[in-house]
């Protein structure tokens, strides 16, 4: 009948959360009799009768719909194998990369080759844990150059923000163009990518702080950029996703 | 009055400290009076050889090691006899509260490494990795607490020493999780009667509730730390 539990509590495997059947057990929670319990180290979130948990660690499970950042491990007959930063591979079939008409046996290693990062969306994830790529979204595009920062999967919202209010603002004070990948993956390519790999490292390490932004200007503000950029060609990721 | 001036249903100087290393996924340490025990997670992670492979669920690998410096006399390194069977009841004790559904084909790894040795290295064994795959993210029912008990000179006595357990009629240790008020592991070296294992038994699910205390103290205390 009872939530025991307020938002952003920190709480660790087997707390109870709430009791009674009024609340739902969402993410990072069960239901074990009539309590809801976590399943994670992390922080509680109250959405109406959803409770869940939004964990601290953990690797990245694949969802449909999700985007994330795969470096490609193997170029087969009409596949591409990628691995995505979770136990399990990706696979990219070519009826998902191109538009054009590939000439049976042709060599597929001209468009993505072993090594090259891409930014794909997850189609479809099965039971047994299958994954499926497509290429066909306008977000999606082969990363040339910059560099790939991991984060803990879980803090991608954090670092994308209300709205994309953090990423956003790393970005204009950085100058830095930003992918972010639903998998933890953070690709950097700019004049000052080491100041925003600290940014967003930062993001990561401090993620259940409040008044995370507004420290994080202050950091960007101390530290001296190479030259203020004004462009802003860049791929946001699903601010509301995870 | 115990050896070491305990009442009979106290624990051992109990710290236990989540996250101590970079490399793996979750870590633990655990110092149970001289007992001293780390364990680091890693994965879930692609299985090799694919044969151990499971549809189904996550296999669960776990590695329990005692130093060479560990025990009086040099234990001769490597895997022998006693510690493939304490990894095997290892990892059945935890495989209960672990969500292995959730990641088919999967491979979860538990190092579990005895720095010293005083008595209860599975247990200690035990409570550290259950702290090391809550630290490692890795969904779990709840987190495991792990203690023996015994009986000396008549009275029911929790977390035996070394010297306690030459002493002892039967050492019993038990690992139980809270949240599921489940035993997961009872093992029993010795005679008891019927009535002094229940009473043992008792005692030790008494001492698991105070060990898990300490678990969920030491991974909140992990990220209170970074707050400040």
């Amino acid at each position: 009948m009872t939530i025991l539990k307020n938002e952003k509590d920190l709480v660790v495997p087997g707390e109870v959360l709430a009791e009674g059947l009024d609340y739902l057990p969402g993410y990072g929670a069960f239901r074990e009799g009539d309590k809801i319990l976590s399943k994670n180290v992390g922080i509680v979130s109250i959405r109406e009768r959803n409770v869940g948990v939004t964990a601290l660690s953990g690797r990245y499970m694949p969802k449909a719909g999700d985007k994330i950042i795969g470096e490609v491990l193997d170029v087969q007959m009409s596949t591409w194998f990628l691995d995505i930063n979770s136990p399990y591979q990706a696979s990219l079939s070519i009826g998902e990369a191109s538009e054009e008409y590939v000439e049976r046996g042709a060599d597929l290693s001209r468009y993505f080759d072993v090594g090259d990062v891409l930014y794909a969306k997850i189609i479809s994830v099965s039971k047994h844990k299958n994954i499926q790529l497509t290429m066909k979204d306008i977000m999606c595009k082969k990363l040339r150059g910059g560099k790939i920062v991991n984060i803990t999967p879980s803090k991608v919202p954090r670092l994308i923000g209300k709205a994309g209010s953090m990423i956003t603002m790393i970005k204009e004070k950085t100058g830095c163009n930003i992918v972010i990948g639903q998998n933890g993956r953070v690709w950097i390519k700019g004049e000052n990518e080491d100041l925003a790999t600290k940014a967003v490292s930062m993001v990561d390490e401090k993620s259940h702080t409040d008044g995370l932004t507004s420290r994080v200007t202050e950091f960007l503000d101390a530290n001296p950029t190479v030259k203020t950029a004004t462009k802003t060609d860049y791929v946001e990721g699903d601010v509301n996703a995870g | 009055m115990r050896d070491d001036g305990r009442a009979n249903e106290e624990l051992r100087e109990l710290v236990i400290k989540a996250g101590v290393f970079k490399n793996a996924e979750g870590s633990a340490y655990v110092k149970m009076g001289n007992t001293v025990a780390v364990a680091g997670v890693y994965g879930p992670r692609e299985l090799f050889p694919k044969f151990l492979q499971n549809a189904e669920k996550a296999h669960l690998k776990c590695r329990y090691n005692m130093a060479p410096f560990s025990t009086k006399d040099r234990k001769r390194p490597g895997q022998d006899r006693r510690s493939q069977e304490i990894s095997k009841v290892i990892a059945d004790a935890l495989e209960p509260v672990i969500f292995t559904k959730e990641f088919p084909k999967v491979g979860i790894d538990i190092y579990i490494e005895i720095l010293q040795g005083d008595a209860g290295t599975r247990c200690a064994g035990i409570n550290a990795a259950s702290v090391a795959l809550a630290d490692a993210g890795i969904p779990m029912r709840g987190l495991v607490a792990a203690v023996a008990a015994g009986k000396v000179d008549g009275d029911y006595v929790l977390d035996l020493t070394y010297n306690e357990e030459e002493k002892t009629k039967a050492d019993v240790p038990v690992a139980y999780a809270p949240s599921l008020k489940k035993v997961t592991l009872l093992q029993m070296d010795g005679d008891l009667s019927h009535e002094d294992v229940r009473n043992v038994i008792n005692v030790a699910i008494k001492g698991c509730e105070k060990v898990h205390e300490a678990q969920v103290e030491a991974l909140k205390n992990k990220y209170r730390e970074v707050t400040l």
